[in-house]
């Protein structure tokens, strides 16, 4: 029997959460949540952690010389060194509207990297 | 000199004053002209690239520039006007506000009111006297913020970054995304000052030691960082000589407080709060110059911009309501004190009768954590007009009360906000 702590980040609270797990991380039991909210973010964030990755890629010919990214979505905590490095490697050309996909399938995620902000070109 | 006309004038273009400009355009006010000192709308959300913006105002997670964008299309497609470029020299007595750019030079324009909305600044090591010598690679966190997500420069490789305020937890990500090594983040306190959910995703997520009631006692290096000495502080908040270790980095990133930029408000007669360092404000958010306004992190230093958002489009909704006449002043302005393990209550007074305003959120800092704990708004008299039960109160969260308007009686001259004993 293991024991894994969480700070919940639902709220202001913080709450240190407990999760006792077998060596297979199979859940026995949570502890220490103050609401069923905390419960599940306990969870989540045990079995399969997850975050939206933000970062900036370089434009040509743009009035800015970054475009702020984000990924449409959540993608797994453990990934995102690997997510910074690929978003170092692109450069696109501007115009670009906010929303436009700048890679899909994002390192393998299935999730895409987006533009969050509009570029004019100069 | 070139001379204009207008019937607010709005400075600064950072999410307040495009939220109190908008909201005025909304209430009827036809002729508004924003001054931005940037190239652009969007102020500081332009270099907070990270997510976690709007999750109160628009019940979704967005970046910074993001939350800005939703602001800054509606102004292009507005009739409001627009100057970038532009520094705002002086507000004048009789109404009239001198700025300069490069395509007008100096110029003047007339109003009716003025939106503060300048924001503020960082607390530099100046304003917190670390000895040493001044070698390249101190700067403060919104400084580096700036050079690395819109200028695309790194500031440095090895990093120290003293203050665990919300901008020292973000770079402290935002550096190592990047590919430097954040050796720590040290807070003068006893607790974390940021959000929680920046600690974890920010801290925790990379294994970035944070240091509970430590401090820089001393930078090194003569051209360029070498390294920092630090140490532990006792409950004096003075370092214990014994403690003190060598940390060596080549830059020193430091995140110790944010100023309300109030240099053209005090000019011009505008009384300061001595806690907030902004405004002295009613609930319409009016400075005691009638026609002048205050909303945003000039006003008090907010954590999220939501709320800036809410405060703002009352501002603007409220020189819309002057230049109009709409408001009937009360018979006694209420004075707002704030009471127990209270640092400051915004707005600073209610002076109004407005039907459609049911309730007044009054928006304040504890100034100690406490668990568990029981609000309370009492009366001259010591009645209790609300009460508030709250899980936490903690400095780094801005807590904001409702208090309904219908308690409020026409001979009360003051109300107290306080964590009951």
């Amino acid at each position: 029997m293991a024991k894994t702590n969480i700070i919940c980040i639902r709220c202001p609270k913080g709450c240190h959460i407990t999760v006792t797990h077998d060596d297979d991380r199979n859940i026995q039991s949570i502890e220490g949540f103050s609401c069923p909210r905390g419960e599940e973010y306990a969870k989540t964030e045990f079995t399969n952690p997850v975050r939206v990755f933000t970062s900036t890629v370089r434009v040509k010919g743009g009035d800015l010389d970054l475009l702020p990214v984000k990924t449409n979505g959540s993608i797994p905590k453990p990934m995102m060194m690997d997510a910074a490095r690929e978003s170092c490697r692109i450069e696109i050309e501007a115009p670009v509207k906010i929303g436009d996909v700048i890679q899909s399938n994002f390192c393998g995620t299935g999730i895409d990297l987006v533009a969050a902000r509009n570029i004019k070109a100069i | 000199m070139k001379k204009l006309s207008y019937d607010i004038v709005v400075v600064g273009g950072g999410p307040a004053g495009m939220a109190a400009a908008l909201e005025a355009r909304k209430a009827g006010v036809e002729k508004i002209l924003i001054c931005e000192r940037g190239g652009k709308l969007g102020g500081i959300l332009e270099q907070c690239i990270h997510n976690g913006f709007g999750l109160q105002y628009f019940k979704e997670e967005l970046t910074g520039p993001e939350y800005a964008t939703r602001f800054s299309d509606q102004v292009e497609a507005s009739d409001i006007d627009v100057k970038v470029n532009t520094m705002v020299m002086d507000i004048q007595e009789d109404k009239k506000v001198i700025a300069v750019n490069p395509e007008d030079g100096l110029f003047e324009v007339e109003t009716k009111a003025v939106i503060l909305a300048m924001g503020c600044r960082e607390r530099t090591r100046e304003s917190i006297t670390i000895p040493g010598d001044r070698p390249s690679g101190v700067m403060c966190a919104g400084t580096a913020q700036r050079y690395v997500n819109i200028n695309g420069y790194l500031p440095g490789k090895e990093i120290v970054i003293l203050g665990s305020g919300d901008i020292g937890l973000i770079m402290a990500r935002r550096m190592t995304l990047e590919g430097a090594n954040v050796k720590g983040v040290l807070e003068l306190m006893p607790y974390s000052t940021g959000l929680v959910r920046n600690k974890v995703q920010c801290l925790d997520d990379f294994g970035i030691p944070l240091y509970l009631s430590h401090t820089v006692t001393k930078i090194h290096g003569k051209n360029r960082v070498e390294g920092v000495s630090i140490a532990e502080v006792g409950p004096d908040r003075n370092p214990i000589p014994e403690t003190e270790v060598f940390i060596p980095c080549d830059t020193l990133l430091l995140s110790v407080g944010l100023i309300p930029e109030n240099e053209l408000s005090k000019k011009v007669g505008v009384d300061l709060d001595r806690v907030t360092r902004g405004a002295v404000v009613d609930e319409k958010r009016r400075t005691n110059k009638d026609w002048i306004f205050a909303c945003g992190n000039v006003l008090h230093v907010h954590d999220l911009v939501d709320n800036v958002t809410e405060e703002s489009e009352l501002a603007g909704r409220a020189a819309a309501g002057y230049i109009f006449g709409t408001y009937a002043p009360r018979k006694n302005p209420i004075t707002v004190k704030p009471g127990n393990n209270i640092g400051y209550v915004v707005p600073q007074s209610i002076r109004y009768h407005d039907e459609s305003q049911k309730v007044i959120r009054l928006y304040m800092r504890v100034r100690n954590p406490q668990e568990n704990v029981t609000m309370e708004i009492k009366d001259d008299k010591g009645e209790v007009l609300a009460k508030f039960k709250k899980d936490i109160v903690e400095p780094g969260s801005m807590v904001n009360l409702a208090l309904p308007t219908m308690k409020l009686t026409e001979d009360m001259k003051e109300i107290t906000v306080s964590v009951a004993e």
